[in-house]
């Protein structure tokens, strides 16, 4: 056969990549448990590092167990929603949230002092969207941790928040984020940012106040962090995602309080 | 090349030894230098991409040596691409189920192996003409030279940069105490990209031959 003709060329191309095609099927399909288990590791310790837990993939499902008495998912309107709240894929759910808060309605209530279930009585895209929240023991006394998620400068940045029982004040937070830039808006992952968190309130008189930052290096407020410096977008990604958790999980927080 | 060649004759030994030092890829013919500026502020990920590299120069250089009979000379890059991609999606995988935090800090820069020239400098100059045995040893020689410049950049940045060598502290805190600073401009790439030149400069004057006439 012609090795230079069309139909040997043809033919070639289309056996190469159905031969690779195959292969690279099955080695993602083989590999895919392990994957799967490195992810789960990765959320039970930034679970875990949100109140100041530090572990390793070897021992987080240990410690998670041990730490994390109870988990359970919440709708907007703070009812309870069958499932396993580790599960629960938060970039799907985040993602689902950004898209419903386009709605203008949503945006106006969102600024609003009023509960978010007395204002929006019936939203369908909200109503939808699952909010996880994992409760920890802390030598006693009772963390609530609630996951966050947002849109970022280059991309998608997320993080846990964790509060004390009042659920008002911040015991601690982890953010992490997809392609911040190094050295600026990357920073959020450092210690130095995620520890002004601590101690900082998110109720003012029980209304939600959420967590604000600040330019300049004059953060005093109860409910104000030091925003990083060339990170400006970035920092007020997570202060937005903050907000907007917050206010969606505020019926869930004003409970008991 | 003749098939009564032993398997480590004079030439095979050169193929496999050269790129090491006087044929180094990344010191000689100043290749893939993006991703040996990228990766080198540690030890860890450094020697993690140096293996993947390595892996898949070996492995596309052999598969591809076995096809190049039966390669139309048309769709030859592509073919090449196919295989490589192949590869490094192989390897990105394997590094995400076993070696994820490493995978993690490399992000990217295993998926740009792809388009590491000496990847598709190899098969292009060396496995399409000839034999799977030479042609492994080609590709391993190429990635372990690459690899071995990586390391020695990854070592002084590490070491100087952060005061550790695998996440280990080996500088003592009593150099701290009187006043050493880790040197912050060694974790930045541009330090990579001088440490690479100070690195040719070594080598250059240690291989006079290597130096051109003017």
């Amino acid at each position: 056969m012609n090795k230079q003709g069309n139909t040997y060329t043809f033919i070639y191309s289309i056996v190469l990549v159905v031969v690779v095609a195959a292969i690279l099927a099955i080695v993602s399909l083989s590999l895919k448990p392990y994957q799967d288990e490195n992810i789960e590791n990765e959320k039970r310790q930034n679970i875990l590092s949100s109140v100041n837990v530090s572990s390793t993939p070897e021992n987080s499902a240990e410690l998670f167990n041990k730490i994390i008495t109870k988990q359970f998912i919440l709708n907007y309107k703070g009812e309870a929603i069958e499932g396993n709240a580790f599960a629960v894929d938060i970039p799907t759910e985040g993602k689902k949230l950004q898209k419903a808060l386009k709605n203008p309605e949503l945006q106006k209530a969102l600024k609003d002092g009023q509960l978010l279930s007395e204002t929006i009585k019936d939203n369908k895209a909200l109503m939808d969207i699952k909010f996880p929240v994992f409760v920890a023991d802390i030598d006693g006394a009772i963390k609530y941790i609630l996951p966050t998620y947002g849109v970022g400068l280059w991309g998608p940045v997320w993080g846990y928040i964790s509060l004390n029982e009042d659920k008002n004040t911040v015991y601690g937070v982890l953010f992490d984020h997809k392609g911040e830039t190094p050295g600026l808006g990357a920073e959020i992952t450092q210690p130095f940012f995620q520890k002004q968190f601590s101690g900082k309130t998110i109720f003012e008189n029980s209304s939600l106040k959420a967590i604000t930052v600040k330019k300049g290096g004059n953060a005093t407020g109860a409910h104000e962090v030091d925003a990083i410096s060339g990170g400006t977008i970035t920092s007020k990604a997570v202060e937005t995602m903050i907000a907007d958790y917050l206010k969606c999980y505020e019926q869930f927080l004003k409970q008991i309080q | 090349m003749s098939d009564k060649e032993t398997l480590f004759s004079a030439k095979n030994r050169e193929l496999l030894l050269g790129p090491l030092s006087k044929n180094n890829p990344v010191l000689v013919q100043i290749l893939g230098i993006c991703s040996a500026l990228a990766v080198t502020a540690k030890m860890e990920p450094a020697i993690v991409m140096a293996l993947s590299v390595t892996a898949v120069t070996a492995f596309s250089n052999v598969i591809l040596s076995l096809l190049r009979n039966t390669i139309p000379t048309r769709i030859r890059i592509i073919v090449q691409l196919v295989v490589v991609a192949a590869l490094v999606i192989i390897v990105d995988q394997i590094l995400k189920a076993f070696a994820y935090e490493v995978s993690k800090q490399l992000s990217v820069f295993v998926g740009l192996i792809i388009t590491n020239c000496i990847i598709m400098g190899r098969i292009e100059a060396f496995a399409l003409g000839n034999k799977p045995w030479p042609s492994l040893l080609d590709g391993i020689g190429n990635g372990l030279g690459y690899g071995l410049v990586l390391v020695i950049v990854a070592f002084f940045r590490e070491l100087l940069g952060s005061g550790t060598l695998f996440g280990v502290k080996v500088i003592p805190q009593i150099f701290y105490d009187w006043g050493y600073q880790n040197n912050g401009l060694m974790i930045l790439p541009p330090m990579a990209l001088m440490l690479v030149g100070l690195i040719i400069w070594v080598h250059r004057s240690k291989n006079k031959d290597l130096i051109e006439q003017k």
